[in-house]
């Protein structure tokens, strides 16, 4: 049930409108920052402000919301995100990422590919990529503007230099139908490929007052030089618990002797698997899963 | 073997109910009440409500209790709520010459027209821990006097009668609003204002002390420290004029600087400005400091590369809900970024012991 003191999704109308135009700028100008008015939301700045309010602004009551982070449904601040739209919007939930209209994530994305019928909302902690290359934002802005982004090449090419490989192995830049470049947030870059996808993709920084988007079928190209192509790396194991090859795994300490394992982050994909029968090397015998 | 680790949302309720056992404490001392905390935390109350950017002391005081005392904490509820609130109209400017002051005073001067009143302050106290007020809190009256009458006459503007500190000229501009617009860099004076002033104390507290100890130095002298109540008057537009709709509380500081003179202006003194929520004054003061040191630019001075001249660095580390929430948000999962790292380090790794082995056996 909806707590009737808020207004449908917490935010009220106006602030809905004003956050609704900057999402519809950020789909015309694919990869741009857009500034909003980013309002103080009952939960932290940098715990998921942005992707909140980007998400109470296209949420409808009929819609069907999933939340993940790290992949998972059932992290503590995706359960805790969940619960803030269950209780100020009433809309249904749901761990199926087919299920769900509305999918607000923080650090990956779906292994299940998105349909046109879905919203996939990223929470953003620093939207700006050359931010750590350049403090200042009256900086940045004009290096956007100018689309000079030789500074990000010559760091890319540093790391090369000195680690014979590119050091970024998260929010890997990417550049966004061949003009700006874009933080894809602190997604793996494993996750990077998927960005060309069916869905919207909206990224939402609450603190930093930007939302930016990707709209369906944009091309978006991760950054990288002709002899060190990029490459989406994962962990050199199957899932221990489905025997999936090409799914992002998470590595779990399991002993004191420092055993480990290997899962799929994305709970939802990992369980679908198992309930169709797939199996890993520390899946539990056949009998139980009976 | 492996559980997934499921239950987050029972861990998170039973967490909250602890929360609440935490924060009441040992049942058999009796609870706090709002009121209590209201009239006799009033500097804490005063804090949250500056930072807080909202002027509701029963509020404030209900958010100390409900964060444990926790000041950012309780700042945060009263923002969180704050910005939930419609926003019905604006006042008209506080005429702070017509403030009915508990204290005034001025460093400038040894005395000055409408004289020293020092008011409730902790100034001129021995800091010396009164193990009385562990037994029984009961104080002695203090003594009182009839109000000063008529307005209090502004120390800077006995200055700027004889031209001798640059005159702060009067715009019509609507300002523009920190709460309602992205900030945008440069902000200009009166988003600086309401960003210092919402500012953390600590914080702007740290970058004043920063101004006087040569970063960016501006000889600062205390003009002038006022605090006490102003009527708040807004425009009915139904009405045709304005009516009080309240009074507040309020702490004024205005700085007198040094200034050499620049190439467009005349030696001549300057000014920094603090405007803050409640008895505030340590606020207040760093708040003029800070403003001061800000407007390097206009008045033609140098940019020393000092922090507290930099308003991007200034305004955009200010707030303390940002920064809190920032900070502690690296608390939250980050498995699948370290995990990504694991692997590049170990890749890294891999790759530079190959090299070696390889020159070894080569």
């Amino acid at each position: 049930m909806s707590d009737p003191a808020y207004n449908f999704a917490y935010l009220d109308e106006q602030t809905k409108r004003m956050i609704r135009r900057a999402i519809l700028k950020g789909i015309a100008i694919p990869g741009y920052q857009v500034p909003f008015a980013s309002r103080e939301m009952p939960m932290p700045y940098g715990w998921g402000t942005g992707g909140v309010q980007v998400s109470a602004a296209c949420l409808v009551p009929e819609d069907t919301m999933k939340v993940i982070d790290q992949g998972a449904d059932d992290t503590t601040n995706a359960v805790s995100i969940r619960k803030f739209f269950e209780n100020t919007a009433g809309v249904a939930t749901t761990e199926k990422t087919r299920e769900a209209t509305v999918i607000q994530t923080r650090h990956r994305i779906p292994e299940e590919p998105l349909t046109e019928d879905q919203i996939l909302v990223y929470q953003v902690p620093i939207p700006e990529p050359l931010r750590f290359l350049e403090p200042r934002e009256t900086e940045t802005r004009k290096m956007h503007a100018l689309e000079e982004y030789g500074l990000m090449h010559v760091k890319l090419y540093e790391d090369i230099a000195q680690h014979g490989n590119i050091a970024t192995a998260y929010a890997y830049p990417v550049q966004v139908e061949g003009r700006y470049v874009m933080d894809p947030s602190p997604i793996p870059k494993f996750d990077n490929p998927k960005l060309e996808m069916a869905a919207i993709q909206l990224f939402g920084a609450g603190r930093e007052q930007r939302i930016y988007a990707i709209p369906p079928y944009s091309k978006v190209v991760s950054l990288d030089f002709e002899d060190y192509p990029f490459e989406a790396s994962k962990a050199d194991h199957p899932c221990d618990l489905c025997g999936a090859e090409h799914t992002y795994l998470d590595e779990v300490i399991i002993d004191d002797a420092g055993g480990r394992m290997f899962v799929c982050s994305d709970t939802d994909y990992c369980g679908e698997r198992q309930a169709d029968g797939h199996r890993g090397r520390l899946s539990p015998k056949l009998e139980a899963a009976q | 073997m492996y559980v997934a680790v499921k239950g987050g949302e029972r861990a998170i309720d039973n967490a909250h109910d602890w929360l609440a056992e935490e924060r009441r404490g040992p049942t058999d001392v009796p609870e706090l009440s709002v009121d209590q905390i209201k009239s006799q935390m009033t500097l804490a109350v005063n804090r949250v409500m500056a930072e807080g950017s909202l002027y509701d002391p029963d509020l404030a005081a209900l958010a100390i209790k409900q964060a444990r005392g926790d000041l950012i904490e309780a700042i945060f509820l009263i923002r969180a709520y704050r910005t939930t609130l419609p926003r019905l109209g604006h006042s008209r400017p506080v005429e702070t010459d017509k403030m009915a002051c508990d204290r005034r005073i001025s460093a400038t001067f040894k005395d000055a027209p409408g004289g020293q009143v020092l008011g409730p302050t902790f100034d001129y106290t021995h800091r010396l821990l009164d193990f009385k007020l562990a037994a029984d809190g009961e104080t002695p009256e203090a003594a009182t006097a009839d109000p000063l009458q008529g307005d209090m006459p502004r120390i800077t503007e006995f200055l700027n009668r004889d031209g001798l500190i640059q005159t702060e000229e009067p715009s019509d501009e609507t300002p523009r609003d920190m709460t309602r617009e992205p900030m945008e860099y440069p902000a200009g004076r009166p988003l600086r204002l309401q960003a210092l002033t919402r500012g953390d104390e600590g914080f702007v507290l740290g970058m004043a002390y920063s101004t006087q100890r040569g970063y960016g130095r501006n000889h600062p002298f205390v003009g002038e420290l006022r605090i006490g109540k102003v009527a708040v008057e807004m425009d009915i537009p139904e009405l045709g004029f304005a009516v009080d709709i309240g009074e507040i509380t309020v702490t004024e500081c205005e700085t007198v600087n040094q200034f050499h003179g620049s190439k467009t202006e005349p030696p001549q003194f300057t000014r920094g400005y603090g405007l803050v929520f409640g008895q505030t004054e340590r606020k207040a003061i760093s708040m003029a400091l800070v403003d001061r040191a800000l407007r390097w630019e206009e008045l033609g001075e140098d940019n020393l590369g000092a922090p507290a001249q930099d308003e991007e660095f200034v305004l955009s580390h200010a707030d303390n809900i940002q920064a809190t929430g920032f900070l502690e948000h690296i608390k939250l999962p980050h498995y699948v970024d370290f995990q990504s790292e694991l692997e590049l380090v170990r890749k890294i790794r891999s790759e530079a012991q190959a090299s070696t082995l390889k020159e070894a056996a080569e």
